[in-house]
């Protein structure tokens, strides 16, 4: 009898990496159609040229860099996907080349591949293509939903204020994946009832957000309902890599994301915040670990044995 | 102040831990007894402590019951032996954990005679304590500390509670589940001989829900006439491992936390496994010592899962072939799936602190590979003790012996949670387990 040996236990969970980022992907596919549905087969084209790139740049970075092939655990995917709905929909295709060569090859494999980027990688991408081509970063694509088309950016660059039920059903400019709320709220209680996430870190954000804009008299549906807000605080704020791993820790985070958010919407020379505040708090990360770390049973507080 | 648990009769909340598939199949049926195997072979180190020394010689006739080994040394267990037969050879040997003992090897006369056995004159605190040793009892649900001395109470710590073990969180085992089942008498009279002889205020027996069936036969008792001055309660816990472990239980059925480095005592606890304190009343009233175990059989592998009543040493491939394998393991365990140790061979005997032997086919053992941490976090939230494996894992990738330290490696009681609800499949336990020696060495050099 020829036994097996090994450290146990001996059970194990029947989630894996590749199945997460599956999850991930089902929750944003009904932001992918909405995209298709406003802006047009065009969006659709998009998405599907960004998630090969990003996935042909992985399996090429893998190679070169003489490692596993990772392509198939679905995070580079995950990557191109999101990337993708951060720009909009005319977004010249030789352009996102640039964005899925910072997220995948710059952002991700040369810190180390999946698990050791310290910011996310799409969002980084992102800023990058936007300080890049600032006015095709922003776009110009017509929204086919609305009977002469709305042209322009993302409604926080001032102009014709359009209603807020527009601003929840999507029929407005700007990126891809942020006009539609309806469909970021799908994704968001597809990962919720996954357990894929908690709602800890898009509640605390979008909330953060709401209470500032209140207090200094905005109109809080506005900001809540414009921009990427939604959108980054379900599905970038809430990546796993570079988000803290303690629920206390997620919190701050999260308060920090919203807040930055804010303080560059209302008071800085950009219309948008939510990219720089969560890659800015991406960088904090660390620190926020080692400052929020849970208290091992049976000691007493970390501050109080320092002292002893 | 809060109410403790044993005013309300509801547990105290503790954290992190996850719900595990019960497969509880060996629950209803009655335990049968293992035929007489040919051989047994009893080693002399079955507990935490100083191994035992044979006091008998290759040649001598032994009973059941009669003393095979004993040491002088403060923290040990003597060891009898479990058939009658006559010893065929004392030699060291491997065993099922990887540890050399050396074991009395019996040939049986398959009669299975008792020694002349009487019960002990116990009339106070020390003699009580002195026949707890002779019983040869150990903690029987997992490392095996000689139960004599987890009794005795150093001067200047109040014990208030006595906690009986019937958390029995593992997957498959159900061992103690029937010992409540069958011996719930003895559970009863062993408690009240520690209420009476320890001077010990309360007894909260404490059960996981899935065992509604032990939960009501032990409150039927604990409620009947026996229980004198309404000291015994039983409390109900949630379903979810690793509620067993000692320091968990406590802080369930207490809500007091053992301090880092210190023992249930520091938190006015005792906590026995209840087959334990069955055993113990079996030796107070008949003198017969700790010779056989209640093995929960099951596993894939295993064609007809039961609960065995085996003699200690019993090589476990004769257990193996008493209940029939469907078809040829691929890993037999020693204990349960989250904390069991794999056997490299079935050849070595059944000890006093085994209750379960699995045996898995390929397909049910079958690990998937790791891949990289995605840092989700979800180690940290289902550790029971508080610790971060991630961060640890990391540290010892490193072989940082200063990050290990100050996060608290050593309050790690490697229950298996972490590499249980790891998505990337990581090898947390072993990583905990390397990173333990870095800092053993680091002490070594020191000292």
């Amino acid at each position: 009898m020829r036994l097996t040996v090994s450290s146990s236990p001996h059970l194990h969970a029947a989630t894996s990496t590749s199945r997460i980022m599956g999850d991930v992907l089902i929750s944003l596919a009904p932001s992918v159609l909405a995209a298709s549905y406003f802006f047009g087969l065009r969006a659709f084209l998009v998405v599907v040229f960004c998630t090969a790139l990003c996935i042909g740049l992985e399996a090429l970075s893998c190679l070169v860099m003489k490692r596993k092939n990772t392509v198939f655990d679905g995070s580079a995917a995950v990557t191109g996907v999101l990337l993708a709905l951060t720009l909009p929909a005319d977004i010249p295709l030789h352009y996102t080349i640039v964005g899925c060569v910072t997220a995948i090859v710059v952002v991700k494999q040369m810190f180390g591949g999946l698990g050791c980027n310290f910011v996310n990688p799409a969002l980084t991408a992102r800023i990058v293509m936007l300080v890049s081509f600032p006015a095709a970063t922003v776009g110009n694509a017509p929204n086919l939903a609305l009977p002469d088309g709305v042209t322009g950016a993302t409604p926080l660059s001032g102009g014709e204020v359009a209603s807020l039920l527009d601003l929840f059903l999507g029929r407005v400019g700007g990126a891809m994946g942020e006009g539609c709320k309806i469909a970021i709220l799908l994704g968001l209680v597809y990962l919720l009832v996954r357990r894929v996430i908690t709602p800890v870190i898009p509640l605390v954000m979008v909330g953060t957000v709401a209470l500032f804009s209140l207090l200094v008299g905005e109109n809080v549906g506005f900001q809540l309902l414009s921009g990427g807000l939604l959108f980054a605080a379900v599905f970038m704020a809430t990546d796993y890599v570079t988000t803290p791993i303690t629920l206390k820790g997620q919190a701050l985070y999260a308060l920090g994301c919203g807040l930055i958010t804010v303080l560059i919407r209302l008071y800085a020379n950009l219309p948008e915040g939510v990219s720089y505040a969560v890659v800015l708090m991406n960088i904090v990360t660390p620190l926020i670990d080692r400052a929020f770390r849970p208290r091992p049973y049976g000691t007493v507080k970390r501050k109080r044995r320092k002292k002893k | 102040m809060m109410k403790n648990p044993f005013e309300t009769g509801k547990p105290r909340k503790t954290r992190g831990g996850l719900p595990l598939a019960h497969h509880k199949n060996t629950a209803a049926a009655e335990s049968v007894s293992l035929p007489v195997p040919e051989k047994v072979y009893i080693p002399m180190q079955m507990h935490i402590g100083a191994p035992c020394i044979p006091c008998v010689a290759v040649g001598d006739a032994v009973r059941v019951g009669d003393k095979i080994g004993d040491s002088d040394a403060p923290v040990s267990a003597p060891i009898h032996a479990s058939v009658s037969g006559n010893v065929s050879g004392i030699y060291p040997m491997t065993l099922g954990g990887g540890a050399v003992s050396t074991v009395v090897e019996i040939t049986t006369d398959g009669k299975m005679e008792t020694a002349d056995l009487t019960p002990p004159a116990v009339t106070d605190r020390g003699s009580f304590l002195r026949a707890v040793r002779e019983s040869g009892l150990v903690g029987l649900g997992g490392a095996g500390f000689p139960t004599h001395i987890k009794l005795n109470v150093p001067e200047g710590k109040t014990v208030d509670t006595l906690l009986v073990n019937v958390a029995e969180c593992e997957s498959y085992l159900t061992g103690d589940h029937r010992t409540v089942l069958e011996d719930g008498w003895d559970v009863m009279s062993g408690v009240y001989a520690i209420l009476r002889y320890l001077d010990i205020p309360r007894v909260l027996i404490c059960v996981e829900s899935n065992k509604p069936d032990a939960i009501e036969t032990l409150r039927k008792i604990a409620d009947s006439s026996a229980d004198i001055g309404d000291r015994v309660r039983v409390l109900p816990l949630k379903a979810s491992y690793p509620q067993g472990a000692e320091k968990i239980l406590i802080k369930a059925a207490t809500g007091r936390e053992v301090p880092c480095g210190g023992l249930p005592a520091d938190a006015g606890c005792i906590v026995m496994n209840v087959t334990g304190v069955a055993k113990l009343a079996v030796y107070l009233k008949t003198g017969m010592p700790l010779v056989s175990k209640r093995v929960t059989v099951d596993g894939d592998a295993v064609a007809s899962p039961c609960n065995v009543i085996v003699p200690i040493g019993t090589p476990i491939s004769e257990l193996l072939a008493f209940v029939g394998l469907k078809e040829e393991p691929k890993k037999v365990l020693m204990g349960g799936p989250m904390m069991g140790i794999a056997l490299a061979t079935t050849g070595v005997p059944i000890v006093k602190n085994n209750n379960g032997i699995l045996a898995f086919t390929e397909k049910g053992c079958a690990l998937p590979p790791p891949s990289p941490c995605i840092r989700c976090g979800r180690c940290v939230g289902h550790c029971p003790m508080g610790l971060a494996p991630v961060t640890l894992a990391k540290a010892t990738e490193r072989e940082d012996a200063d990050a290990l330290a100050s996060n608290d490696l050593l309050s790690c009681m490697e229950c298996g949670t972490c590499a249980a609800v790891c998505p990337a499949h990581r090898p947390l336990v072993q990583s905990m387990r390397v990173g333990k020696g870095i800092l053993r060495e680091k002490s070594r050099k020191k000292g």
